[in-house]
């Protein structure tokens, strides 16, 4: 981390850039939040650990309308993202400066609770990422890192940055599960099975735009959802089960652009997995059009905004869509 | 002081539902949060904090006020009923019930909600003392007294009894109800509890928190420092704050085009959303900036100011617990004493 601390106060003092956009200490060991440091001594307050999970790629966009160069931390997963961004014209590369930052997987406090586990007073992660040390004011638990691991982190892209200027540390392989066994999983029930699943996870829904708004794929300037003229407003919840227009409407709107970095699943406080929409998606444009990663390089045009005559055609799709 | 064993409980809920819709806690799809009880409900009293708060129960997040159908060429109006059962909130902690209170100076003082009336009327609420209160939770710093919450009915976990006792005539009413469920309990025993409770409250990290400088006549002082310019980056502009919040009580009103009529509804409103109090000539925060400060400001300034200097921040920790961005109330605090001891 240090090194980290060393490299940015390096960067602002030689005025390669004009401020950082890291993570800060919270008030807790284990709440950081997303902040912009514009100077040495703000920069004490920086803080890179596995509770830094946030996705910064999202923030250039407003960054990039700053004076000057943002220098950006982005681990592996976060790099697709910020490709992804670039290509879409979103974020400018030439105000930024990004330093790819190793990562052992990401953990959060919730999965920690999830083990039963409550009251913490501190956590602390020892030097290799293995086990955590969580005291608490009814006794002290270790726990697993892998345990606390977000859902994303068991299925990583993958230990390299698709975009940097330079690379701090090293990272790990964390994948201990199948990408896509829980779609596969869905994908084998019965229409009335799945429809039960999805209504009893997106019934949870609170309206509350966590999701979309965390989500580095759905940077319009104005969602439609927003719209004071669209019937079905952004924030009504209603029993009619309504919730899942919304969802299936932002899967659709991101798919081939969505690079699973799975921030919708880690905001969303009725954890609700989002992310197997849109990771059913990204199966299914393996299977019609070839492997494809989003966010892999800021050039290729994606398979669902690149029309050919050798597209599939939907009534295929559909028969062997599951 | 009565009592009713662990293992009896589910039949307490069914003699509940017997004269009244019951309300609990409840485990669905991994997350515990306010229910409709049924036979099936797998009720969770063991979670200290639902995901949203029991708000819903009597200021629902989407409501339905009237609908008009065209019939015959002529506009009918129905209005929607006004609740007319009665019902029962089993498991409500303290900092939520000083959540309702506070929903209570906005909605019975004049004009009175109609809506919220009826259902407050109708509702008992039952309430269960915190038994392991969790690092989030600064209900203290408001004088709220988690080991005694003050509803209906308080109740306490004790060994392998549920202790209860009946506070007012609404919670006498449904004592007599379920008597025959309940036995004498021991009072010495909740005494004891309630000593352990507050002494775990003594050591969690936020209680000493101090609210110095927060207070009615602070608007402008507040309004104009410079610490919000900073403090709002992180912010993503969602929700998740307003709709966990047990106080938040702002809403909209919309209608829906039923393709024959329109139906008039409202629903929770949240300060953080770039249409909030959206008016025909335009919006009055046009930044995050300026929505992120309303939220603060309305807590911990405006709403002590018109209501006797009561805050609108019961110390639930939810928003701690949730905020996608690591972001809340008590940073927010805490970043003003920072300054304050800066200056």
């Amino acid at each position: 981390m240090q090194e980290l601390i060393n490299r940015a106060k390096e960067l602002l003092a030689d005025g390669t850039v004009a401020r950082v956009l890291g993570w800060k200490k919270g008030d807790m060991s284990y709440n950081p939040e997303v902040a912009y440091f514009n100077n040495a001594e703000e920069l004490e307050g920086f803080v890179y650990n596995g509770f830094c999970a946030a996705n910064l790629s999202k923030y250039l966009i407003e960054a990039s309308k700053l004076e000057g160069k943002t220098l950006v931390f982005l681990k592996p997963c976060d790099s697709y993202s910020f490709n992804q961004l670039l290509k879409e014209h979103r974020i400018d590369r030439d105000k930024t400066y990004v330093i790819g930052v190793g990562c052992k997987g990401k953990i959060t406090v919730e999965k920690i609770r999830d083990l039963g586990i409550k009251g913490i007073e501190s956590v602390e992660i020892d030097e290799n990422c293995e086990n955590i040390t969580v005291k608490t004011l009814y006794g002290d638990k270790t726990v697993a890192y892998a345990d606390a691991m977000l859902e994303r982190c068991h299925v990583c892209k993958g230990k390299e940055h698709v975009v940097s200027d330079e690379v701090i540390g090293e990272s790990r392989d964390t994948v201990d599960a199948e990408r896509f066994a829980e779609v596969e999983r869905i994908e084998a029930m019965s229409p009335a099975e799945k429809f039960a699943f999805f209504k009893a996870e997106l019934s949870k829904c609170i309206r509350c735009n966590a999701c979309r708004n965390v989500c580095p794929a759905c940077s319009c300037r104005k969602c439609v959802f927003d719209s004071t003229k669209f019937d079905s407003a952004q924030k009504a919840n209603v029993d009619s089960f309504e919730e899942k227009m919304f969802h299936i409407i932002r899967a659709f709107h991101v798919a081939g652009r969505c690079t699973d970095c799975g921030e919708c699943s880690r905001v969303c406080p009725q954890g609700i997995p989002l992310h197997l929409f849109n990771r059913k998606f990204i199966k299914d444009i393996n299977k019609f059009y070839g492997e494809f990663k989003a966010g892999e390089d800021a050039e290729t045009k994606g398979p669902l905004t690149n029309f050919t005559f050798d597209d599939v055609e939907p009534c295929d799709a559909v028969k062997g869509g599951n | 002081m009565l009592k009713i064993a662990k293992v009896d409980l589910s039949k307490l809920y069914a003699a509940i539902a017997e004269t009244a819709d019951l309300f609990v806690p409840a485990k669905t799809a991994g997350q515990t949060n306010y229910t409709l009880w049924s036979d099936e409900t797998v009720v969770d009293m063991d979670t200290l904090k639902t995901v949203k708060s029991p708000k819903d129960v009597f200021f629902p997040q989407s409501e339905n006020l009237y609908t008009v159908n065209k019939v015959d060429k002529k506009y009918k109006i129905t209005p929607e009923e006004l609740c007319n059962r009665d019902f029962v909130v089993f498991g409500m902690k303290a900092c939520d019930i000083q959540g309702v209170k506070v929903l209570d100076k906005v909605f019975l003082s004049n004009p009175v909600d109609s809506f919220y009336k009826a259902r407050r009327d109708h509702g008992t609420i039952v309430a269960l003392a915190c038994g392991e209160p969790e690092e989030s939770c600064f209900c203290k710093v408001f004088g709220i007294d988690c080991a005694e919450p003050d509803a209906d009915v308080a109740c306490w976990f004790v060994g392998e009894d549920l202790c209860w006792k009946a506070l007012t005539e609404k919670g006498e009413a449904l004592t007599a109800k379920v008597a025959e469920l309940l036995s004498e309990g021991d009072e010495s025993a909740v005494e004891a509890k309630k000593a352990e409770i507050r002494a775990i409250v003594e050591k969690l990290p936020y209680s000493n928190l101090s609210l110095e400088g927060w207070h009615g006549d602070a608007t402008k002082e507040k309004f104009d420092s410079p610490v919000w310019d900073e403090l709002y980056k992180p912010c993503l502009a969602c929700g998740t704050c307003t709709f966990v919040c047990p106080t938040c009580q702002c809403y909209d009103i919309k209608d829906y085009d039923t393709g024959h009529g329109v139906q008039r509804y409202r629903c929770w409103d949240s300060c953080m959303y770039s249409d909030f109090t959206m008016m025909a000539h335009g919006n009055n925060r046009t930044s995050q900036l300026q929505r992120f400060r309303q939220r603060f400001m309305h807590k911990l300034v405006y709403f002590p100011a018109n209501n006797d200097g009561m805050y609108s921040c019961v110390g639930c920790g939810r928003c701690v617990d949730k905020c996608p961005a690591h972001l809340n109330i008590v940073k927010v605090i805490k970043a003003f004493q920072k300054e304050e001891a800066a200056k």
